[in-house]
């Protein structure tokens, strides 16, 4: 398929110059979601203070140019966001601020979403707390 | 200086390849002024006519065939559609094609046609080179094979497959060989008689010819059914009204292309060997794709860890280089290219391949350009790569222990 032309600027600009990539150590969550088989692995970093509110997100992926923008376009998204709010960030969200996907691409969205859910969990096991509408993440890596 | 009009390093001659100047310019009065059609029999109909058979020699001198075992088609992927279909259907259900597992889709694809309507398909692996293992092929092959079909050269990887060898196997039998030359027409020597070929099939546009036409070589004496229908060009094989203009540009770029074959064929190697060096040398975690030396003279294939291709291409055409990719993500589809499945190569990596295909066009700084740009592109999705990042980590622990 070819992508000259397909993708949104908004998506060839995150891939070009993706946000917030890199890792945090000692995150209060990471999710790793996705699987080499198919070509796409995105881990999500997230930095959650006291009051449950995301101080910081990084991201690193393996995968194409619409994993990568979702990627990037998923981890501005959640940042300054609570928890609970952080949850409201579907995959239709980040799709439809990369102004569209093209069709053979939208799986790549469900990854960004799925990640951020697999930090959360792993957040709230590491804390033993509930996030109230989360549910155990699918598309982990070592399913 | 840029191999294309628009700027760009053009590094996908295996797709597709420019048209030289006097190639359109043979073509033109067949558009204007002897528009003809050659099936017509009054005046108008005899130069084209003639310009047709003129291309039937052309041809037949390249491969060592007479003109008349020429018959002009759509392209590539028709002359394969033809072969197995109408092999297939000749020889009944009770019978057995045998192709290998690194065929063009213009042959897989049909092949697996062919056994949904009940007909026995065999498939011949390849080594780690991407070369026919023979001993396999000569298990799968019996007297109950109508026809053994093996491409010349692969159009991901390159391997240069051993024909002679093939056509022995096959004809031992008493099958017919057919190969698939689209990659190789015009850019490694073929000689139908000396390697034992029944059919091949070659498309225009692969050396320099327009999109749309190619031809398919049948030995005198095999008899295929036609598998377009509805007229009596091609002596009744393959009806639709002829494309002239098509196949003198493409006899013309026969003619230009195989003129200095040897010439070319070494400058080509030099480049790509320059390419293979420097990512070898240069580039960690790369590995290369094919047979080091059965391999056609431009092609370059590598696998690169811990990235995936569409990612990796897209860097490359933003900066200007045009190349292709096995990932999945690059055609739509969850598995990478069969191709790279087939020599064995893990799904991940199989996903992180690059292929550059080179022509005489190309320079020497072109492919420093495109190895530097591919350096730095592959330095920046390794940093953002989760698999490189548990790949250091690991090795980190190794050294701690």
């Amino acid at each position: 398929m070819s992508y000259d032309g397909v993708y949104s600027e908004k998506v060839m600009d995150h891939f070009m110059n993706p946000r917030n990539v890199g890792e945090i150590e000692d995150a209060s969550g990471v999710g790793t979601v996705g699987n080499a088989k198919c070509g796409d692995i995105m881990r999500i970093y997230l930095d959650i203070d006291d009051n449950g509110v995301i101080q910081d997100c990084k991201f690193k992926t393996f995968g194409c140019g619409a994993a990568v923008a979702t990627s990037s376009m998923a981890t501005e998204m959640v940042k300054g966001k609570t928890v609970q709010e952080a949850l409201q960030v579907t995959n239709k969200a980040v799709m439809e601020a990369l102004d569209g996907l093209p069709q053979v691409k939208i799986h790549c969205s469900l990854l960004a979403e799925e990640a951020i859910h697999a930090a959360l969990w792993d957040y709230a096991e590491k804390n033993g707390i509930t996030i109230e509408g989360l549910k155990k993440p699918k598309h982990d890596i070592n399913d | 200086m840029s191999s294309d009009s628009k700027g760009a390093i053009f590094l996908d001659n295996a797709s597709t390849t420019a048209m030289r100047k006097e190639t359109l310019d043979a073509m033109t009065p067949y558009f204007l002024e002897d528009y003809g059609n050659p099936s017509s029999i009054h005046s108008m109909g005899r130069t084209p006519r003639d310009a047709c058979n003129h291309v039937r020699e052309i041809i037949g001198r390249i491969i060592n065939a007479a003109p008349e075992e020429i018959y002009f088609t759509s392209g590539g992927t028709e002359s394969d559609n033809w072969v197995l279909t109408s092999a297939a259907r000749k020889a009944g259900k009770g019978k057995n094609i045998v192709i290998s597992t690194i065929e063009h889709h213009a042959i897989i694809e049909t092949a697996e046609a062919l056994e949904k309507d009940g007909y026995t398909i065999r498939r011949a692996p390849v080594d780690a080179d991407g070369i026919i293992d023979l001993d396999k092929l000569k298990e799968l092959v019996d007297e109950n094979t109508a026809l053994v079909s093996v491409m010349t050269a692969n159009n991901e990887i390159g391997s240069i497959q051993p024909l002679k060898e093939i056509a022995a196997i096959a004809h031992s039998k008493g099958a017919l060989f057919h190969t698939d030359a689209v990659q190789a027409m015009c850019h490694i020597p073929i000689d139908v008689k000396e390697m034992g070929i029944d059919l091949l099939s070659a498309s225009g546009h692969k050396f320099g010819g327009p999109k749309g036409v190619g031809f398919l070589f049948m030995r005198r004496g095999v008899r295929l059914e036609p598998f377009m229908r509805g007229g009596a060009q091609e002596e009744g094989k393959r009806a639709g009204t002829t494309n002239v203009p098509g196949i003198v540009g493409m006899g013309k770029a026969a003619e230009l292309e195989s003129a200095d074959m040897e010439e070319k064929m070494s400058k080509i190697s030099e480049l790509r060997d320059h390419a293979i060096e420097r990512i070898e040398k240069e580039i960690p975690f790369s590995k290369l794709n094919g047979h080091r030396t059965k391999r056609l003279p431009g092609n370059v294939n590598f696998s690169f860890r811990f990235v995936e291709g569409e990612s990796l291409l897209m860097i490359m055409n933003m900066n200007g280089i045009c190349v292709s990719t096995g990932s999945a993500c690059a055609s739509g589809s969850l598995d990478p290219s069969h191709v790279l499945l087939a020599i064995g190569l893990p799904h991940e990596i199989a996903h992180g391949s690059v292929r550059m295909s080179l022509s005489d066009r190309n320079t020497l700084e072109e492919i420093d350009k495109a190895v530097d740009v591919l350096k730095s592109a592959l330095e920046k999705l390794r940093s953002m790569s989760p698999l490189y990042e548990d790949y250091v980590k690991k090795e980190r622990c190794k050294d701690v222990i």
